[in-house]
C-alpha cells in the first residue's frame, strides 16, 4: 500500500483517535476553567464587567489561523516555551483548541447565568435562601444553557482546522498511525491530492461524531 | 527484538556520525543513553509526502532502524522556515537557491544531493497559448504572457515556486495581471485550481503523475527526464539542521536518516517506487565520481586560506 488509505482501519481509527482525544481534552481544560469565570462574573456586579463580557464575546469570533500561529510562535523552539518540545505534538494541539473554545463556553454560560429570570433569584432569597442557596437554584436553572455552551465550545474544537494544522503539523507515520492528524486536516490533505471522495467520507465521519457527542451529552443532561 | 534494533541504530548512528562529521564533539552527551520513544521530526514538501514516497522511504527506516519518522509536509519555504525555528531535526526539499542560504547562515549540515525528477509545464489540452509548439520553458511562458493565458501559481514560496519564478525571470517576463493568479496553496490543490479553472501551471512531475486521473489538464511541455529542457530539472537535496545552533534537534537520528536515505537500500526505494505505473522519482546520491558541490552552495570556492 503506498500510502495511507482510508479503506486502512488502521488509519481512519487513529485520525479519529487524535481529534476525539484533542478536541475532547481541550473541551475538559476549558469547561474547567470557563465555568468559573463566567459564574464569577456572572454572580456578581461590578465596574467594567460589559468590558469583560465584550471581552469574551470577541473572543468567540478569535480566528483559529491566528490562534494556531500565536501558539506555535510560543512553542516554537525557538519561542518563549521552545524548551517544552511540545511544538508538533497533540499537547499543543489541545492548547490552542483550549483557547479557541474557552470564550464560547464562558460566553454561553455567562449569558445563561444571566438570563437566569431576577425572579427566581429574588424568590430563593426570599424563602430565607443563602448567597450560596441561591447561587445553587442559579446554576440549576442555568444547566441546559451552560450544557449547550459546552456543547458549542466542542463544536468549535473539533472542527475547526486552521489551528491544528499550524500547531501540529498534520503528522501521520508511515505504518498509517496518526501523531497530529485530525479528521479535519486529513480532509484538507485528501482535497490537495484530489482525493474529493475520500475526504467527503471524513467529512461525513466528523459529523457522525459531533452528532454521537452531542446526542450522548444531552442523554447526561436528562434532556 | 526491539531492544536489539535500538542497539543497532544507536551503534550506527553513532558510527555514521562519527564517519561524516569526523568528531562527535559535545553532541554525544544530550541525554543519548537511550532512543527508546524517540522519534524524527522531518520537514519536507508537499510533492515528497503527497506522492507517498516519503512512507515507502520512512516505513524502511522504521523497519531497520525502529524509530517512527514524524513527517511534516509543507512547502521548500515553509520547511527551511520550521527547521530555521529549530523546529525538525531533518529537512528534505528542492530548491537550491533557499538550500545554499540556508547552508550559508549555517543551520544546516551534510547536505546530500538525494534524488531528482523534473517539472512540467502543464496546461488544459486544447492550449490557447500554443505551449505544446514551443521546446523551451522561457518560450512557454512567454507563449503563456502573450496570449494572456491564465495561469496559476503556487504564490507560496515552496521549491515549486521558486523554479517558476526563475523561468519567468529567465523568460525575461514580469507576470501580472488578471491573467497570472498567485494561489498560496499546495501542488495538489493548485493541479485542482488550474484543472477547474482552465489554466496553465508549472507542477513537478511526481504530483502530476499521481494526481494524472482527477485532473483535465495535460503536459505540454515535458522537463528533462522526458527529453525536455534542463531549466525544468528538479533536484531534491537533504541536510541535517545543525546541532551548534539548535540544542534539541536529534542530530544522529537525523544522519542515520540521511544515511539510510543515500545508502543503496534507501535509493532502491526511490527508484522502485511508481504511480500509475510510471516512475515518480530518481536516485542521485549513488554515483561513481564524487561530486563536492553537493556539500556546499552552489559555486562555492574555497578562500583558499585553508588549502
Amino acid at each position: 500500500m503506498p500510502f495511507e488509505s482510508i479503506a486502512d482501519p488502521t488509519y481512519l481509527r487513529s485520525i479519529v483517535r487524535v481529534s476525539l482525544t484533542v478536541s475532547l481534552t481541550a473541551v475538559l481544560l476549558s469547561t474547567a476553567l470557563s465555568l468559573p469565570i463566567a459564574f464569577a462574573v456572572g454572580f456578581s456586579e461590578f465596574r467594567g464587567k460589559r468590558l469583560i463580557t465584550a471581552v469574551i464575546n470577541t473572543g468567540m469570533g478569535f480566528p483559529s489561523v491566528v490562534v494556531g500561529l500565536l501558539v506555535l510562535m510560543a512553542l516554537s523552539s525557538s519561542g518563549p516555551f521552545g524548551s517544552l518540545e511540545l511544538v508538533y505534538t497533540p499537547e499543543a494541539m489541545i492548547l490552542s483548541q483550549c483557547v479557541l473554545a474557552a470564550p464560547v463556553i464562558t460566553g454561553v454560560a455567562l449569558s445563561s447565568v444571566e438570563s437566569v429570570d431576577e425572579a427566581v433569584r429574588d424568590a430563593a432569597y426570599g424563602v430565607g435562601g443563602t448567597r450560596a442557596d441561591v447561587a445553587l437554584i442559579t446554576l440549576k436553572e442555568a444547566r441546559f444553557g451552560v450544557v449547550t455552551g459546552v456543547l458549542a465550545g466542542f463544536g468549535r474544537a473539533i472542527s475547526e482546522v486552521g489551528s491544528v494544522l499550524i500547531v501540529g503539523g498534520n503528522i501521520a507515520y508511515a505504518d498509517g498511525t496518526s501523531k497530529t492528524r485530525t479528521i479535519t486536516t486529513a480532509i484538507t490533505l485528501e482535497t490537495r491530492r484530489g482525493e474529493f471522495e475520500t475526504a467527503l467520507v471524513l467529512g461525513a465521519v466528523l459529523l457522525a461524531l459531533v452528532l454521537l457527542v452531542n446526542g450522548v451529552v444531552m442523554r447526561l443532561g436528562g434532556r | 527484538m526491539e531492544y536489539r534494533r535500538r542497539e543497532i541504530l544507536g551503534a550506527s548512528a553513532t558510527g555514521i556520525a562519527a564517519a561524516v562529521a569526523g568528531c562527535l564533539g559535545s553532541g554525544g552527551d544530550g541525554g543519548e543513553a537511550g532512543i527508546a520513544g524517540e522519534e524524527l521530526a522531518l520537514a519536507t514538501t508537499t510533492s515528497t509526502y503527497d506522492t507517498g514516497l516519503l512512507d515507502e522511504v520512512n516505513a524502511a527506516f522504521q523497519e531497520r532502524f525502529g524509530t517512527p519518522v514524524a513527517a511534516n509536509a509543507q512547502g521548500t519555504g515553509a520547511a527551511i522556515e520550521s527547521a530555521r525555528n529549530g523546529n525538525a531535526d531533518v529537512i528534505l526539499v528542492h530548491a537550491r537557491s533557499q538550500e545554499d542560504e540556508f547552508m550559508r547562515d549555517g543551520h544546516g549540515v551534510n547536505r546530500r544531493d538525494l534524488m531528482f525528477n523534473d517539472f512540467v509545464i502543464v496546461g488544459p489540452s486544447d492550449d490557447p497559448a500554443g505551449v505544446g509548439d514551443t521546446e523551451q520553458a522561457t518560450a512557454a511562458f512567454d507563449a503563456i504572457a502573450n496570449a494572456q493565458a491564465p495561469f496559476v501559481s503556487r504564490g507560496d514560496d515552496s521549491g515549486t515556486h521558486t523554479k517558476e519564478l526563475a523561468i519567468w525571470d529567465a523568460a525575461g517576463v514580469e507576470p501580472g495581471g488578471e491573467w497570472y493568479q498567485e494561489l498560496g496553496q499546495g501542488m495538489g490543490n493548485t493541479l485542482n485550481n488550474a484543472s477547474e479553472s482552465g489554466s496553465y501551471t508549472l507542477a513537478d512531475r511526481g504530483t502530476f503523475l499521481s494526481m494524472q486521473d482527477n485532473v483535465d489538464l495535460e503536459i505540454l511541455l515535458q522537463g528533462p527526464i522526458e527529453g525536455g529542457p534542463e531549466l525544468l530539472a528538479n533536484p531534491y537535496g537533504i541536510m541535517a539542521v545543525n546541532p551548534e545552533i539548535h540544542s534539541n534537534v536529534n542530530y544522529q537520528l537525523a544522519m542515520a536518516y540521511i544515511g539510510f536515505f543515500t545508502s543503496p537500500a534507501g535509493q532502491d526505494v526511490v527508484s522502485n517506487y511508481t504511480a500509475n505505473g510510471q516512475q515518480l522519482f530518481y536516485p542521485e546520491a549513488l554515483s561513481e565520481d564524487p561530486d563536492f558541490q553537493q556539500y556546499v552552495p552552489e559555486g562555492w570556492q574555497s578562500d583558499g586560506d585553508s588549502e
